[in-house]
């Protein structure tokens, strides 16, 4: 059994990614693009394409007590949040063949598959979810671009985030990680999948302005 | 295909965040596989969700949480069906009719219908309407989601066309009429009991369940 005190190192870089040039031969990121890559990021492209359970070990490590610490927040028992965890980070090994991340950072998944266990545990509904779009690896070979467009992004994200006031930032906390109840509701896809990933960034830079103008008010 | 009526932002957010009860989560689910700026703006939203659980203190997790894990990787699991868009049908609607076509109920005057799922906090339905028919005039007590799946209807809100949605608060009295040409066939979501405004239709309510 692994343990995680003895800190496995990193996988090495799959040589399956050249990362740098496009087919079409056009310089990106030049050779530094993927030890740019977020660590989170680097763990679960080892976890999808080498079956790395150490690699997966390190993810469970960083994710597993932030699951279970918002499911908590979230209205989940103890125990049911453990059940959450358990099954989030399994599910994650299971279908890492569909993570991509020019699209989505491994945290941005796994907040997708815990609201869907929250739905089922709390409400005892099944959530509906979108068509799957192709997975990456029937998809040209990754942009590292791409990803660093989006982390950059995220983590400016994350800034805005850390700059809210307290009362503000337990709205948006709310808002994401609060109670599921169901009362409160007031409120060919002809497009190539590049034009998606740019505007899932203008999605972020949108709500990054959101929160800088929920700060200033 | 062009999409003009998107699915507003704090829906998306309530989708995002499993908030939207199951029938409305459906039509969501179903606009987003066929519009990719919904999806953009959905994966915004959930890339916004994991920053928040990337930034949290965290909980203590029991001693052998990690082991049992691990210790799963490798059993088999049983996979569960993957559905696929059929014909007009994307994938969601088809994961809701199992993977068998629409068994349509006449609702009168050639206005058809398929109840999907129906439960207290509401229901979601396939509703099919001949072209240059209206549906019955109706008010309701909620939120209604009308997704256009086939076809074109117009009514006081516009036009709407294949992957449009329209979205009804309460008190909206409308009366979508259907294009000529086509069949029209939306997925339609309600929060409350719909309320015809004849007589006739309020007679029939309890029998068709709408």
């Amino acid at each position: 059994m692994l343990h995680l005190e003895t800190e496995p190192e990193l996988a090495p870089a799959p040589a399956l990614y050249s990362v740098g040039i496009k087919g079409d031969g056009k310089e990106i990121q030049g050779a530094t693009g993927l030890k740019d890559y977020s660590e989170e990021t680097l763990l679960m492209l080892a976890v999808r394409d080498d079956r790395d359970k150490k690699a997966f070990a390190k993810l469970f490590a960083h994710f597993g007590p932030r699951l279970k610490g918002v499911a908590m927040r979230g209205g989940l028992s103890s125990g049911q949040a453990e059940d959450v965890v358990q099954d989030v980070m399994l599910t994650i090994w299971r279908k890492a063949h569909m993570f991509d991340p020019s699209r989505a950072q491994v945290s941005s998944w796994i907040y997708q598959i815990a609201r869907n266990r929250q739905v089922d545990i709390v409400r005892k509904e099944n959530r509906p979810l979108p068509e799957a779009l192709k997975a990456p690896s029937e998809d040209a070979e990754e942009d590292a671009g791409q990803v660093l467009a989006l982390e950059q992004e995220v983590t400016a994200l994350k800034e805005a985030l850390a700059k809210l006031k307290p009362a503000q930032r337990e709205m948006v906390e709310k808002a994401y990680l609060g109670e599921l109840s169901h009362t409160d509701i007031e409120a060919e896809t002809g497009l190539p999948l590049g034009t998606i990933k740019s505007r899932i960034r203008l999605g972020l830079e949108k709500l990054r302005h959101e929160l800088d103008g929920i700060r200033k008010s | 295909m062009t999409i003009n009526h998107h699915i507003p932002d704090a829906l998306l957010l309530d989708y995002a965040s499993g908030r939207l009860s199951e029938p409305f989560a459906l039509v969501v689910a179903t606009h987003v596989s066929m519009c990719d700026e919904c999806r953009a703006r959905l994966e915004a939203h959930e890339v916004a969700g994991g920053a928040l659980i990337e930034a949290d203190s965290g909980a203590e997790l029991s001693g052998g949480l990690l082991d049992s894990v691990m210790a799963q990787l490798d059993e088999p699991v049983e996979e569960a069906p993957v559905y696929r868009r059929s014909g007009i049908f994307p994938a969601p609607v088809m994961e809701a009719l199992k993977g068998r076509p629409p068994k349509w109920k006449p609702l009168g005057r050639g206005v058809r219908q398929q109840i999907l799922r129906r439960s207290e906090s509401g229901s979601v339905r396939l509703l099919y309407i001949p072209p240059g028919q209206a549906v019955p005039d109706h008010t309701h007590g909620g939120l209604e989601l009308t997704l256009v799946l086939q076809g074109a209807f117009s009514d006081e809100g516009g036009r709407f066309g294949v992957g449009d949605v329209e979205v009804a608060d309460d008190d909206v009295e409308h009366q979508p009429v259907a294009e000529k040409g086509d069949p029209c066939i939306c997925l339609a979501a309600t929060d409350a009991a719909l309320k015809f405004n004849s007589f006739i239709p309020k007679l029939m309510q309890p029998i068709f369940r709408i």
